[in-house]
């Protein structure tokens, strides 16, 4: 080994350690961004000693993508709007997957022939991987962005057509791992594998779009540990683990705040059997004044604001932030409950709020702040539907029953931000909006909450 | 691949993901975009081997392959760290802002 070999490796231990450490720092606001630091200096050590220990013969095609990358990069990091946060980065899983998924081509078409049983194994999970993930996050970004309707795209037989797909994919990675000289074998694979990606996701609602993403954060990690294992590259498997792992907590714990099974998410299609089901509560829903609405809040002493999804499309945070502060300068104490599904992906109303100089020390998680509610005197929701469905807890036939809520028709008193008075995404109705202590204020919740603000000015 | 090699690569996996699961485990709910964009970040790792494909060899196919993967993953890479940097900024920021304006809001 060259000396310039051995500060390759350097650079890749000393890589993985910052890589560990960063993620370590992320137990904690205060300590993330240093966290971060050390990760990006780990990233441009790694590729340094790359470029300078990999016997690197041609410039020409790395300086024309580190460039475009760069330039793309950049401006990602720089014009992206918080509220379009989940579609970038189901954006970036398909980058990521599409990198691991190429550089397996690549060594496919260098180094097919001589390689031995286990790596053309890795090999091939590494392309499968990747390539299913790279094509199954760009229909994920474009059903958060849009572009593609969010709702469950379903047909009649579908499980039937994509465990056919999914057979064939395993069959042809099956056979290329057994006979390495049939070309077509590899090709067929890597083709099914994007044909796979789309129809994984295709059947998933935007609703359940939070356990979607970690998985598909948790496969590109693993296409990028398969690669480690087909260069023999020790940074790539830890990297690759991490991220692996990350998105798989994150599934679980997901999944867990919906009480369903991944394989329930995946293939369950939620949201389109719903509509049918559920049943009529009847009643009738009690609007509320802007006036009346400000006078509750203005004489309230505790409110909790409870946002969700209608919250980022309505672009409401910073309207939120501004009725939160005059409350409290009138001395009301105000918290902010967050669902840990609330939203596209994980995390996504901290974000939002964050975004918006809510402090986080006012945020709250759902098993921290459901004890307070009783003792709460308005409870605002704001775009949110399903996370504060009282059937969850209360009817064990309803289809979400047993999701974890927070329990907001506890408090003395609720009110209700909706767009309109249809029902929210999964078609479920919703008894919190009969209740007796419930009010409901219909209208954009952006223009809603600073007419609100306006109107508590006034009082 | 050799056995020893194989057998190491496995051990490293191992530990990867005992280490990972550990450190993972303790991020709080509030961090978890930044979290998942961090760790896409991170896995934007597969650059150096994307690198070496495009820059390493003399067929023209890995150029043109590498070129491709090089772009995706340094978008990956500096995209991710930057917008993971400008979301953590927002939540350390806050603290002395927050704590701020309800004041300023009272005495004016």
């Amino acid at each position: 080994m060259s000396l310039t070999s051995y500060f390759m490796e350097a650079t890749y231990l000393i890589a993985s350690i910052l890589f560990v450490l960063a993620l370590k720092g992320m137990s904690h606001p205060e300590t993330a961004r240093r966290g971060m630091f050390m990760a990006e200096g780990g990233m441009f050590m790694a590729i340094v000693g790359t470029l300078i220990g990999a016997h690197i013969v041609t410039w020409g095609w790395i300086l024309v993508g580190l460039t475009i990358g760069s330039i793309i990069g950049i401006w990602m990091a720089l014009f992206v709007p918080m509220t379009s946060m989940p579609q970038r980065t189901a954006l970036s899983h398909a980058f990521g997957a599409l990198a691991a998924a190429l550089v397996g081509v690549g060594e496919f078409i260098l180094h097919g022939a001589e390689m031995t049983v286990v790596t053309r194994g890795a090999l091939g999970f590494e392309v499968m991987l990747g390539a299913l993930t790279t094509t199954g996050s760009l229909i994920a970004a474009g059903k958060l962005h849009g572009t593609i309707p969010g709702k469950p795209i379903q047909f009649r037989g579908q499980n039937a057509i994509n465990l056919v797909i999914f057979l064939v994919m395993t069959g042809s990675f099956v056979y290329f791992w057994m006979h390495p000289s049939v070309i077509a074998a590899f090709y067929t694979m890597l083709g099914v594998a994007f044909v796979f990606g789309v129809m994984l996701v295709i059947p998933i609602g935007s609703a359940d779009m939070p356990v979607v993403m970690s998985l598909l954060n948790s496969y590109a990690g693993l296409a990028a540990a398969a690669t480690g294992f087909v260069l023999g590259n020790n940074v790539l498997i830890i990297a690759g683990t991490l991220d692996g792992f990350s998105g798989f907590i994150l599934s679980v714990l997901m999944c867990k705040a919906m009480n369903r099974s991944i394989t329930n998410v995946l293939f369950g299609g939620f949201g389109a059997v719903i509509a049918t089901a559920s049943a009529e509560t009847g009643g009738v829903m009690r609007e509320i004044s802007l006036d009346d609405a400000a006078m509750q809040l203005a004489f309230a002493n505790r409110v909790i604001f409870v946002p969700g999804y209608g919250l980022a499309t309505a672009q409401a945070q910073h309207a939120v932030r501004e009725l939160g502060e005059l409350l409290e300068s009138r001395g009301v104490t105000v918290k902010y409950a967050i669902h840990p599904v609330a939203g596209r992906m994980p995390g996504h109303m901290n974000v939002l709020l964050a975004e918006a100089n809510v402090p986080y020390s006012q945020l709250y998680e759902m098993e921290q702040i459901n004890p307070e509610f009783p003792s709460t005197d308005v409870a605002v929701v704001i775009g949110a539907n399903d996370v504060v469905n009282p059937d969850a807890r209360d009817n064990p036939n309803s289809l979400i029953a047993g999701m974890p809520i927070l329990e907001v028709d506890r408090a003395k008193s609720v009110i209700v931000l909706k767009r309109g008075q249809g029902r929210g995404f999964s078609g479920l109705e919703n008894p919190l909006f009969f209740k007796p202590n419930t009010n409901m204020l219909y209208g954009d919740a952006k223009s809603t909450l600073s007419h609100l603000a306006q109107a508590v000015q006034h009082v | 691949m050799n056995p020893a090699v194989l057998i190491a690569s496995v051990y490293v996996f191992a530990l990867a993901a005992f280490l990972g699961y550990q450190v993972i485990s303790r991020v709080p709910p509030l961090l978890h975009t930044p979290l998942m964009s961090a760790t896409n970040a991170i896995s934007g790792i597969s650059l150096i081997g994307s690198l070496v494909l495009a820059g390493a060899t003399h067929s023209h196919v890995a150029h043109i392959l590498g070129c491709i993967a090089v772009t995706t993953a340094t978008i990956n890479v500096v995209g991710g760290f930057g917008i993971t940097d400008r979301m953590l900024k927002m939540f350390g920021k806050r603290k002395d802002e927050g704590k701020k304006t309800p004041a300023a809001e009272a005495s004016k």
